[in-house]
């Protein structure tokens, strides 16, 4: 019950406000291109009848919410899931280079952080530009990897899946080295006290102890990878995809197809992010953790 | 001293130099300046004699030292050597660069193992370190870009790169104006700005932090960046679009750091200020914006790294024929890959001066902190 009146009622009162907010938004925004057309027309149509003109336009400055639920609707769950306008085989092609892009840049990052942890040189010198690299707008590469790629005649999914990767190895190799450090000296002596050798207490008590930081940082290289798969799908005008349908959207005019297309890459990101957390949830249970 | 001990990255260095010497020469026959033989037995001396000369010093500073300038004579003298000769090195080429990587790697091995007193000395190494790391990369990148002849559209060499830079410093101004002066420090201001009014806002309502709190956390998930088509739609091609894009990225960071950072003092802390009878506004400038500093500052060094990632994608959507991200999108589309890594360079030096303010305010503003004061909390 607390959850209900503490959590659930305010988002919803949010999420409703935000909605009131996008009509009266689109209304205004459409306003001026209806009211020309209607000059042309020829019509003096009535206040509500007028809003409701705004509010189905087909190419309307601010789609409507039920406008671009309806495509949304459409695209998703009435078309055959192989056609082309299928928003659910436009978000699997960018869903798959994703996931591949995902798990090479764990596996990349979890590699980096066990060097970094297990070698003092490779700590001192990669460590600094592994933080350095954070602050540059790395996104700025996508168009070249997909070009270049494209010109030795590597296309499809690698060159974006390498962009996720890219994106997705840093959060995962500074939280796993954050992960592998955490346990305290007094387990570690303990080990030591055991005799245990360094690959047990790595295996022991460094990586159990890490699980929940890489967790976390799953979490958020999941959706940095996404994004990189969407932004690899921009440069070459690709023909399938989140990012391709987001570009034939804006050459098109098609303000609904792109706010859908939006909307659908939300959902996969929701789904992403909710999936990550809830085997997180459930490798932690299983290694015997407590909720916190 | 156990850092002048025989080492395996040394030895591997010898070895490779003695194998080198069996399958000579460095280039092939038909390069039209070959690497005389004088050249070629510096190289193999410079490696051998330092790697030896690294075991038998006995402080650990002068072996590294000796690795430090074996290893980056070699490796010039072998960049130097492969001038005219592009796509011309053969293996026992790429072996000698081997082993000087190693004898380097050895050297970085010393350095980060050596445990000095003085404070300068510690600050010295820490920057020497990653600097060392960070030169061979360039080295490596330009000895086989060059020596192994890569296509140039593949993968230019770094100083390709540095000689589009230096003849192209007007264009890249220009792009630089464009995009971060104008696009990104607008967005930047007004995104942050305006999260941190609404965290404010939301602290002072709870039911509004209740409610924005759960969507800002799910926003920051979501990949925002998909937004660029609209804004350009709306606010133009000029930058205003892309400062529009830079709100929405930097605004839910920011509303949802601050609103974890003004939740961060303390319970009897604010029992305190209470007993002070000190007002709602009062607590917050003297005690809960202070504690919410570093909080705050986390959303501001995130925000500058995206405010720049938005500003550039949303410019491939279209732009006035300036910017960096239309620079980006337009050659390589013409295939001038040297110009694109040029604005890339520029790109990364931007976001790191831009990172590197915000800490420095940072440093200058919550000089109290544990964790800039050096101490523990």
């Amino acid at each position: 019950m607390d959850r209900v009146r503490d959590k659930i009622i305010p988002v919803l009162t949010i999420l409703a406000a935000l909605v009131a907010v996008w009509y009266v938004a689109a209304v205004f925004m459409n306003a001026p291109f209806q009211r020309d057309l209607d000059r042309r027309a020829g019509e003096t149509p009535g206040t509500i009848e007028f809003i409701g003109k705004t509010l189905s336009q087909p190419k309307p400055t601010m789609p409507a919410p039920h406008q671009v639920a309806q495509n949304f609707f459409e695209n998703t769950f009435l078309r055959k899931v192989t056609s082309n306008r299928s928003l659910v085989y436009h978000s699997w092609v960018t869903l798959s280079s994703t996931l591949l892009g995902f798990a090479f840049g764990t596996a990349l990052g979890i590699l980096i952080a066990v060097g970094i942890v297990h070698v003092t040189a490779l700590d001192r010198s990669l460590m600094p530009w592994i933080i350095a690299s954070q602050t540059i707008p790395i996104l700025a590469v996508a168009p070249m990897i997909i070009v270049v790629l494209a010109a030795i005649g590597v296309t499809g999914l690698i060159p974006k899946a390498l962009i996720s990767t890219y994106l997705s190895f840093f959060p995962v190799a500074v939280g796993m080295v954050k992960g592998l450090r955490s346990p305290e000296v007094m387990h570690l002596d303990l080990m030591h006290t055991y005799n245990a050798s360094a690959s047990q207490t790595f295996w022991k008590l460094r990586v159990p102890a890490s699980v929940p930081f890489l967790f976390a940082s799953m979490k958020v290289a999941v959706a940095a990878s996404l994004v990189g798969a969407i932004v690899g799908e921009l440069p070459t005008g690709a023909v399938a995809g989140i990012g391709a349908k987001l570009l034939a959207g804006a050459y098109y005019s098609q303000t609904i197809d792109i706010w859908a297309a939006l909307v659908a890459g939300s959902v996969v990101a929701a789904m992403l992010v909710v999936l990550v957390g809830l085997v997180g949830k459930l490798v932690e249970r299983s290694m015997g953790g407590r909720p916190a | 001293m156990m850092n002048s001990k025989p080492s395996w990255q040394v030895g591997l260095a010898l070895l490779l130099c003695a194998i080198a010497m069996t399958t000579m020469p460095l280039l092939a026959a038909e390069a039209p300046a070959p690497m005389s033989s004088g050249t070629t037995s510096l190289i193999i001396g410079l490696i051998a004699l330092s790697g030896v000369a690294s075991f038998a010093m006995f402080s650990g500073v002068a072996s590294a030292a000796v690795l430090f300038i074996g290893a980056h004579g070699a490796a010039w003298l072998l960049l130097s050597g492969i001038a005219g000769n592009e796509g011309m090195a053969r293996m026992p080429y790429f072996l000698l660069l081997a082993a000087a990587w190693l004898l380097a790697w050895r050297c970085v091995a010393i350095l980060s193992g050596l445990k000095p007193t003085s404070p300068q000395i510690r600050t010295f190494l820490r920057l020497l370190i990653p600097a060392i790391f960070g030169a061979w990369i360039l080295i490596i990148w330009e000895a086989v870009t060059r020596g192994a002849g890569i296509p140039f559209i593949l993968l230019p060499p770094p100083s390709a790169v540095a000689a589009r830079i230096a003849n192209s410093l007007p264009i890249l101004a220009a792009d630089v104006r464009q995009t971060i002066f104008k696009a990104v420090l607008f967005g930047y201001v007004v995104g942050c700005g305006a999260g941190f009014v609404v965290a404010i806002l939301a602290d002072r309502v709870g039911f509004l932090r209740r409610g924005l709190l759960p969507i800002g956390n799910m926003v920051s998930a979501l990949p925002i960046i998909g937004v660029a088509p609209i804004m350009v739609m709306w606010f133009g091609f000029d930058w205003q679009s892309k400062a529009a894009v830079v709100i929405i990225m930097t605004f839910f960071p920011m509303l949802v750091n601050t609103v974890a950072g003004l939740a961060a003092s303390g319970h009897m802390e604010r029992d305190l200020m209470r007993t002070y009878a000190s007002s709602y506004w009062q607590t917050l400038f003297k005690l809960r914006l202070p504690a919410a500093a570093p909080f705050i500052f986390n959303a501001l060094k995130i925000n500058s790294t995206l405010a720049l990632i938005g500003a550039i994608v949303a410019e491939f959507f279209g732009t006035p024929v300036v910017g960096m991200g239309f620079r980006i999108s337009t050659e390589i589309g013409r295939m001038n890959v040297d110009m694109v890594w040029a604005e890339i360079a520029v790109a990364a030096l931007a976001g790191s001066v831009f990172y590197g303010v915000v800490a420095l305010v940072e440093r200058a503003t919550t000089f109290w902190h544990p964790s800039v004061r050096g101490g523990r909390a």
